[in-house]
């Protein structure tokens, strides 16, 4: 799994310039699914499965995305200056490395501040190593994501991106996994969530499921001196209950809990104070949708090295497997 | 994107343009009640007797068919409403407390003359004058909550709570500029107008006169929702912070967009992040018809576009601006060469357009 997990983790893909790691995702799931297609946002969205009795259409949201940078300005002297695509924070900025969906790479350096303040990203700057507006290689409208490679720390697994590449792997892993379902599954592989669900929000629309679960990260209160929250690394999926644009459907969330005791899956339970995920999109399309979301705890989100625990992965995908493989009583 | 090359290009736009944008600007239409320049644009629709419709929201929406193959349905959206005020109650003596209706810098309203109502009855935004301030005063700004409108005793009576007001400035062409109240977004208007009289046959037009976009994109998502659009434009415009930097060592990095450097096209703003596809047909186009153009650089802010892309099983979407000073302010400046070459562009662009545009 690990090598699938660099693969997705290592191709850059901010929002709304999805291109390329479609495309990985797509050479991925080629075997697994029985219907593939992209639609106007550029959502990635694979049918598995034909419903069947007692069977539903459900549909499955990973997002493709993650946070980046787009070029805003490239100054005299060739300094390449930027605004944030998603939850940028500068301190996790500083002393980045960048990569350009040209190709070009670069550093982010900082104008001279008092030490005391925290910079905003206008003090910021990407420096690509250009001497003049002329011969910088990137200019206005050019993007470019975080690098910084793949790392196995022990169980603890490091990479930008895990939000959300973690649950797309989660996905291909439970296409792979799922031999025998009722279901119509539509695994969504969605775009632009980190700029407000935009992709999930059409993808929702055009499945028009009976059911929807968001697979995203969510944060982690291990850590010294943190947030105080219930999720951490290790102690299995988290099923979510609330977050600060979503409150799961609680008969979606016993099914989660049911399954998870069934099984004997680890499994915790998150009550997220800030946040949002595709599943606020997929609950509210059309008429309505029962929806929920399966949560990796993460630390370090939106910054270059966001770690996940293996087995919470490993187990995310049994839960996920096992949902999908019976009949779904919401009561 | 050259100042020099703005030379070589003749401005297109006839004296019956500039009147019919000066109409558009002198009317008032702050969102919600955009009926003067609904009636404005229906009436220039008549001749044309094309299927034109105002739906639910106030939207007018205009359906022209091309007659050639493989058309590509394209939506495009310019809004008829203006950020205004609304009286909000009534403290007798022809004093109205009222509030602002879209974005609007509250500091930039003390001692403007405004219209009130269906009648545009003439008032005036009015503070303490500076015989009577003391120096400190004068540091801070005034509050909304300190401001009145006042329409005098009289005239006081003939409005009431509910009513909406706007900024009283007349049109007036200067020189190679136009100075006016609501360019943003008349100019949209005038310009979606024109596009629908001389619409290119390999494109199924569907344009949209938009309601309610300064207070949240609200109209601009159901004419979407009713035209369902291969393709989505938003004609609008965008601030130019284009005045000169006083620091000489200093470079202006933050100016969104420059005036004399043609239509800006979007790449991403608060609301959306413009089809890529879309950005490159449209500066391909400009360049090969050597139409004067530039990128509003990223940054906040939105247009109908933000409410068009995500409708239904979503819209590849995109936005072009004429650059404005001043824009949401009193009087806000163009120039009618920026102008003359958004429409250029437009044209360019949709007479080229073919589904190919859409290719990943």
């Amino acid at each position: 799994m690990n090598d699938l997990i660099k693969k997705l983790v290592e191709t850059p893909g901010p929002s709304g310039y999805e291109d390329k790691i479609r495309a990985a995702v797509q050479e991925e799931i080629q075997d697994f699914a029985d219907d593939i297609r992209v639609d106007a946002l550029g959502n990635l969205i694979a049918r598995k499965g034909k419903k069947q009795a007692g069977g539903m259409r459900i549909m499955i949201s990973s997002h493709i995305d993650e946070i980046g940078l787009m070029v805003t300005h490239v100054d005299a002297n060739g300094f390449v200056r930027f605004i944030g695509i998603g939850g940028i924070n500068p301190l996790t900025c500083l002393g980045g490395r960048v990569l350009f969906m040209n190709g070009t790479r670069g550093v982010i350096g900082m104008e001279k501040t008092d030490g005391k303040e925290i910079p905003t990203l206008d003090k910021l700057f990407i420096d690509v190593g250009a001497n003049n507006q002329q011969d910088c290689p990137v200019g206005v409208g050019d993007v470019c994501g975080f690098e910084r490679p793949f790392v196995v720390l022990g169980n603890k697994l490091v990479a930008k991106s895990m939000d959300d590449r973690i649950a797309a792997v989660v996905s291909i892993e439970t296409m792979r996994a799922l031999i025998e379902s009722p279901h119509e599954v539509y695994f969504v592989f969605s775009v632009q969530e980190e700029v407000g669900l935009r992709g999930a929000i059409t993808a929702a629309y055009g499945v028009d499921p009976d059911l929807g679960l968001a697979i995203d990260v969510t944060r982690s209160g291990d850590t010294p001196k943190t947030i105080k929250m219930e999720t951490a690394l290790g102690k299995g999926p988290a099923i979510k209950v609330r977050d600060a644009s979503f409150i799961a459907d609680p008969r979606v969330v016993s099914w989660m809990v049911n399954t998870a005791k069934q099984e004997d899956i680890p499994y915790q339970m998150e009550v997220l104070e800030a946040g949002g995920t595709d599943g606020r999109a997929i609950q509210l399309t059309r008429a309505g949708v029962p929806a929920g979301c399966l949560s990796i705890a993460c630390r370090y989100i939106h910054s270059p090295s966001e770690m996940v625990d293996a087995n919470d992965v490993k187990n995310a995908v049994k839960l996920l497997t096992a949902l999908l493989s019976k009949e779904v009583l919401l009561a | 994107m050259e100042r020099e090359k703005n030379k070589n290009t003749t401005t297109e736009i006839s004296q019956g343009q500039i009147d019919l944008l000066a109409k558009l600007c002198n009317a008032m239409a702050v969102s919600g009640d955009e009926e003067e320049v609904r009636q404005i644009i229906l009436e220039e629709l008549k001749p044309l007797a094309l299927d034109v419709k105002v739906d639910a929201l106030g939207n007018v929406l205009v359906t022209r068919n091309g007659s050639a193959e493989n058309k590509v349905r394209v939506m495009i959206a310019a809004h008829m409403d203006e950020i205004g005020f609304m009286l909000v109650n009534d403290e007798e003596g022809g004093l109205f407390e009222f509030v602002a209706i879209g974005g609007i810098d509250e500091r930039q309203l003390v001692g403007k003359s405004v219209i009130v109502g269906k009648d545009h009855l003439p008032g005036v935004i009015g503070a303490k004058p500076i015989h009577l301030t003391t120096p400190e005063e004068r540091k801070t700004a005034l509050k909304l909550d300190q401001m009145r409108i006042d329409l005098g005793v009289d005239i006081g009576k003939k409005v009431k709570p509910g009513d909406r007001a706007t900024f009283a400035t007349k049109f007036a062409q200067i020189g190679p500029s136009i100075r006016a109240k609501a360019l943003d977004d008349r100019l949209g208007v005038v310009n979606l107008l024109e596009i629908i009289k001389h619409a290119p046959e390999n494109i199924d037009l569907l344009a949209a006169f938009t309601t309610q976009e300064e207070v949240g994109l609200r109209g601009a998502g159901v004419a979407a929702y009713h035209f369902d659009p291969q393709i989505g434009i938003a004609l609008d415009s965008t601030p130019a912070n284009d005045l000169p930097v006083w620091d000489a060592e200093e470079e202006n990095t933050r100016y969104n967009t420059k005036l004399d450097h043609g239509p800006a096209i979007y790449l991403m703003d608060a609301a959306t992040i413009a089809d890529r596809r879309l950005v490159d047909w449209l500066v391909s186009s400009a360049e090969a018809e050597h139409i004067p153009w530039q990128y509003r650089q990223p940054n906040l802010g939105g247009t109908d576009a933000g409410a068009i892309h995500k409708v239904r099983e979503g819209v590849p979407s995109v936005s072009v601006s004429v650059p404005q000073r001043y824009i949401h302010t009193a009087a806000g400046m163009i120039r009618l060469e920026d102008w003359a070459n958004t429409l250029r562009l437009m044209q360019a662009a949709l007479g080229r357009l073919t589904p190919k545009v859409l290719n990943r």
